[in-house]
Formats: structure tokens, sequence, C-alpha cells
């Protein structure tokens, strides 16, 4: 490129690509400086142009015009010239989002998020309600609880756990019996362990730790079973042909959860105690005769049953959550992994509080 | 210019294979510098498996497939393939753009990953691109979530051609748009294809697009391309398919009025 002093003459020449856009833009800056009346653009000796060259040239005709004077052309090929064209036709400002507030941003965002989680709370207590009647209609006959998928359901969410809430909650028994020895021989009450890890798995840990399993594994796949089908538009077909989406595939996962958690939740039991007896014949030589003993006369029935006793509650509440998750999925995969992880993080928060409630009103009633 | 030239895609043997199904064999193809070939073929016949191939994201069980004069089954290093890469840009059938990004940026995306230009340049040539394509300069700062089908096409088009490719892959370009929609995009891709000197290699399933804008159609059948020429060849052949699609009643409601003319004298 070189500019003649006089009547302005600038001439492009070589290659005006996007590679070399970097160069040329140097060039042109220099140039523009110079441009103090009419002149003529020398584009003969141009090799290639593509549509970025195009557009450089674009903007330098257009400090001509920007400033007044008028700009002749020369030498361009005609498959340049069509190329110059549509890039003139449409070389416009960039939009760009506009920035805001911080503070702004910030409140518009706790608002959002206040508005969001009580329309969920909202939308959750909508949809109890929808199942509680289609259940009770179940109860009276006028619609049924579809026995099969009930049962497969019973077996995914219950049978297929047990390898890994047997595991979880045989190391859990382990590690306190482990933690509660190495502080109760500090004191010479060994024999304490038995009424910490009696106490402590199944009041607590035992259905604790079993509901969080089953929220990961069970309120997950609801969503994603029932999302994938409301993406895939079988939740219309099956309104459209007449059968209650809530009928047919709510109610036998509820019914499924809430019978299998707590069968669930007597196996860790089970294995909580065992890994608990197992370490404390390890490490403090009570024997397992001994551990029975022990927590038939210090730990009564009641706290058994207080344990299972919350597994149907939580159980509800995994279903409930992981059923209205799967309805609200949206069009896009994007969305059915955004409500699948919500699901699990939504129904072991409400877990985690429910069991606060449990020990605040069975406090409060001496149990 | 020699003919080696003129050529910008050579597939010679191609074979492709999933386990013991085999979709291509013995596929021969070669596609003109500046043309606008369109791949038509039966639903399985791998139209798709082929789109892929062609731009390396599958590497097929045989055969020798050249782009731009690189050979990409052969053991090319990142370096080459990279520069192939960024001469060649591809519309998917959805658009394929990232969700995260918005159009402007979705454009701008290929620019600063392949050049060093100033984020001011990047952002103009962006707008460029997105005005080129036929959309409204609000378009920029939307996600592609709030984009319509059709806006999303041309979206996924302007980022295609942030680079100036000197071939365009276009994955059925006009499946899902209406009518006037399916024109309107034809008529886009032939001007742009002029303006900017481009290659197109378009699947496509729209008898309306085979007639308006394609200079030769390529037939994918019986595991190869069994035929390639202009639409009078699709039109002469005798060959079973080809009769079926070009003179069936879909076919036949797409020709232009002067070539249905002559065929009902026939």
């Amino acid at each position: 490129m070189a500019a003649k002093a006089g009547a302005l003459s600038v001439a492009a020449f070589g290659r005006w690509t996007l590679d070399e856009l970097a160069g040329l833009e140097e060039r042109v800056r220099e140039v523009s400086p110079a441009i103090r009346s009419a002149g003529v653009f020398d584009a003969g000796r141009i090799e290639a142009l593509d549509s970025a060259g195009a557009w450089l040239i674009d903007r330098l005709l257009g400090a001509w015009r920007a400033r007044g004077f008028g700009v002749d052309i020369v030498g361009l090929k005609a498959e340049h010239a069509t190329l110059l064209r549509l890039v003139a036709a449409n070389d416009r400002a960039a939009e760009v989002a506009r920035d805001e507030n911080i503070l702004l941003v910030v409140l518009m965002r706790m608002g959002r998020a206040f508005d969001r989680a009580m329309r969920d709370g909202r939308d959750l207590i909508a949809f109890n309600g929808a199942i509680v009647t289609t259940a009770a209609a179940a109860l009276v006959g006028r619609s049924r609880l579809r026995f099969v998928p009930t049962l497969v359901h019973l077996e995914q969410v219950g049978f297929n756990a047990l390898p890994i809430v047997s595991l979880i909650s045989f190391l859990i028994g382990v590690v306190m019996a482990y933690q509660g020895a190495s502080q109760l021989q500090k004191f010479g009450a060994e024999i304490f362990v038995v009424d910490l890890v009696g106490v402590s798995v199944l009041r607590e840990i035992g259905i604790l730790l079993t509901a969080i399993v089953v929220a990961g594994r069970s309120g997950s796949a609801f969503t994603s079973q029932i999302g994938s089908m409301k993406m895939q538009q079988e939740i219309d077909a099956l309104r459209v042909i007449g059968i209650d989406p809530i009928e047919a595939l709510v109610l036998p996962r509820v019914a499924a959860l809430v019978l299998g958690l707590p069968l669930l939740a007597v196996f860790a039991d089970i294995m909580g105690l065992l890994g608990g007896a197992v370490m404390a014949w390890g490490a403090l030589g009570i024997t397992p005769l001994q551990f029975v003993e022990r927590l038939g006369e210090q730990i009564g029935p009641a706290q058994y049953f207080i344990g299972i006793a919350k597994a149907p509650v939580f159980a509800y509440l995994i279903a409930l959550v992981g059923c209205r998750n799967g309805f609200n999925v949206k069009g896009s995969a994007a969305s059915l992994g955004r409500l699948t992880t919500r699901s699990v993080v939504e129904s072991i928060f409400l877990v985690i509080v429910l069991d606060a409630a449990f020990s605040i009103v069975l406090a409060a009633l001496d149990l | 210019m020699t003919a080696a030239q003129d050529v910008v895609i050579r597939v010679q043997g191609l074979k492709t294979q999933f386990g013991s199904q085999v979709i291509h064999q013995g596929l021969d193809l070669e596609v003109r510098r500046g043309e606008i070939l369109a791949i038509v073929g039966g639903s399985g016949t791998g139209k798709s498996v082929m789109l892929r191939t062609l731009l390396g994201l599958k590497k097929p069980e045989g055969g020798r497939i050249e782009v731009l004069g690189v050979e990409i089954t052969a053991d090319q290093d990142d370096e080459t393939l990279r520069a192939l890469r960024r001469r060649l840009g591809v519309l998917f059938q959805d658009g394929a753009l990232f969700g995260e990004l918005s159009v402007a940026e979705n454009v701008a995306a290929p620019l600063k990953e392949h050049t060093d230009l100033s984020d001011e340049t990047i952002e103009a040539i962006a707008a460029l691109k997105v005005a080129m394509v036929g959309l409204p300069a609000n378009a920029g700062p939307k996600k592609p979530s709030d984009l319509s089908g059709g806006m999303k096409k041309r979206a996924g088009l302007a980022r295609s051609l942030a680079l100036d490719p000197d071939i365009l892959f276009l994955d059925e370009p006009t499946a899902g748009l209406d009518p006037i929609g399916a024109a309107a995009f034809d008529d886009l891709i032939r001007g742009l294809q002029g303006a900017m000197g481009l290659t197109v290699v378009m699947i496509t399933h729209d008898l309306d697009t085979l007639h308006a804008i394609c200079d030769r159609i390529a037939v994918l059948a019986e595991k190869r391309v069994t035929l390639i020429g202009p639409m009078t060849a699709m039109l002469a052949s005798d060959h079973p398919w080809v009769r079926e699609y070009f003179h069936g009643p879909r076919g036949r409601a797409a020709q232009p009025e002067r070539g249905r003319e002559a065929e009902d004298r026939e």
C-alpha cells in the first residue's frame, strides 16, 4: 500500500485476507491521517481478497466519506467488486450487551432466586396434592395402583441398592466403633462403644445414609426417566391417549420408594451394627455375645422404631422431588442434566432438614 | 489452472463400516472448486457418515481422501490438520451453536482461536458476518436459546463463515424450515457462494434446493456414488432409486414449470 502526496492516491497490493489483516490494519492506520482531500483507491494489484480484507477496505473508504471527500475506486476485479459490495452493505457497528450496575445485578439475582424458590415450593405442594388425590382415588377404586411397574421400581430402587447400602453402613459402623473406642479407652469405658454405635446407627446414621444414597441413586433416576419422556413428548402422548401420567408414572415410583426405603433401612441397621460389632471385637476385645447382651440391655426397641419410622417420610420426599423435577424438564438436554442435579441436591437438603425437625420434635416429646 | 487445482476434494475407494455392517465400499467422489454439490441418498446410506469422514471426524476403514491437497487419511501432524480445518466451514444440522455464548461470541470464537487480531476488529468482523447471513443487528448479543430454528441456522452459518473458508459443508441446511424460510436460505447460500467464492458441499433432501441452487448432485446408493451430475442427468437417469426420487410425486412438484411441461409431453 502506498500513499502519494497531492491528489491522494492509495494503492493496495498483495493479499488482503484474514491472515494478513493485523499488518494491513497497521498500514491503514498510517494512511488514514493523510486523508485531507478527495482521492483514488487503486485496487488493481490486490491478489486475493476475502471478506475480512473487504471489510478493511470498506472502513478505509469510509474514512474518506466521513471527512466529506469523494473517492474513486479503480482497477477493482469483478469478483472482488461483488464481495466488496456485499460487505459494504452489511458493515455495521457491533451491538453488544450493555453492562449493568453490579449492585442492581446482585439485587436482581437475589430477587429472582427468592422468587424461584417460592414458586418451586408452591409447585411442590401442588404436585404433592396431585399425588395424594390420585393415591386416594386409587384407594377407593377410581384409579389404580399399577402393580407390575411398582414391583419393577421396587427392584430397581430397593433390591438393586442393597450392595451399596450395606457396604456403606458396614463401613460407617466400623468407623464409629473405632473412633468411639479410641476416645472411650481413655476413661476405661470401652463397653460404652456398644451404646454409641447402637444409638447412632439405629436412630440416625442408618436411615440418614440410606436416604442420601437413595436420593443420589433413585431420586436422580426418577428425574432423568420422567424428564427424558417429557423431552420426547411421551408425557403428552400419554395424556392424549387418556392415561394420567401421575397415575402411570409417579404413583408406582412413590409406592416403590415408600415401601423400599424402610426395608433398606432395616438392612442398613443390621449391617451398621455388624460393622460396629466386628470393630469392637477386633479393637477392644468385646465379644459379639457381650455386644448383643449390652445392646439388648441398654438400647430399647424405641431407638430402632424411631429410625425406621422416618424412612417412609424421607422416601416420599425423595420421590416427590425426583418426579416433580422430571416434569419440569424443558426441551434441551442441558435442562435434563440441570434438573437431575437439582433433584439430588434438593432431596438431600430436604431429608437433612426434616431429620433435624424430627430430632427437635422427638426431643420435645422425651423420646 | 490445472485439473489438480480444480478438484478440492478427492475421495478414492473409500470404505467405511460399523462392526460388520459396511456403509461405503469403493466410493469415489470429486468436488470441483467453486461448485455447489449436493449429496443425496435414502436413509441409512451413510450421508452423515460421509460428511463426518470428509471433515476428519471419523477415520475410514479404507481408501484415500484428499481435501485441499492434504491427504487426511494418511497420518498428518496436528499443525497441518489445524491449518486445513481453518479452511473448512461447517454448518451442523441444528446449528451446533455453543449455548453458553451469545451469537456474536459464537461467531467470534474461531477468530479468537485462529488470529491475533484486536478485540475491536474481531467484534467488527463478527458483526459483519452476522449481518451477511441476514440476521438483525440485535441478534448479536442474544443467546442461541432465544433464537428461532431459522435464525439458529443463520447464526451457525455466520460462525462457519467466520474464517472465510474455502469449502463450506452444510448438513441438511433447509430441514425444519418453512418453505419461505427455506427458499430464503437457498438464496442466501447462493449469494454468499458467489460473492465469497465458496465451494459448497451439502447433504440435503430438499428437492427445491436441488433444483434451485445445486450445480451437481451425487447420489449415494449401493454403498457408493452411483450417479453424479447436473439435474438434467438425474432426470434422464433410469436408475430405479433415482427415478423414484426425482420423478416421484414430490420430485415432480419441485421441478420448475418448463421442465415439467417437457416431461408431460413425453
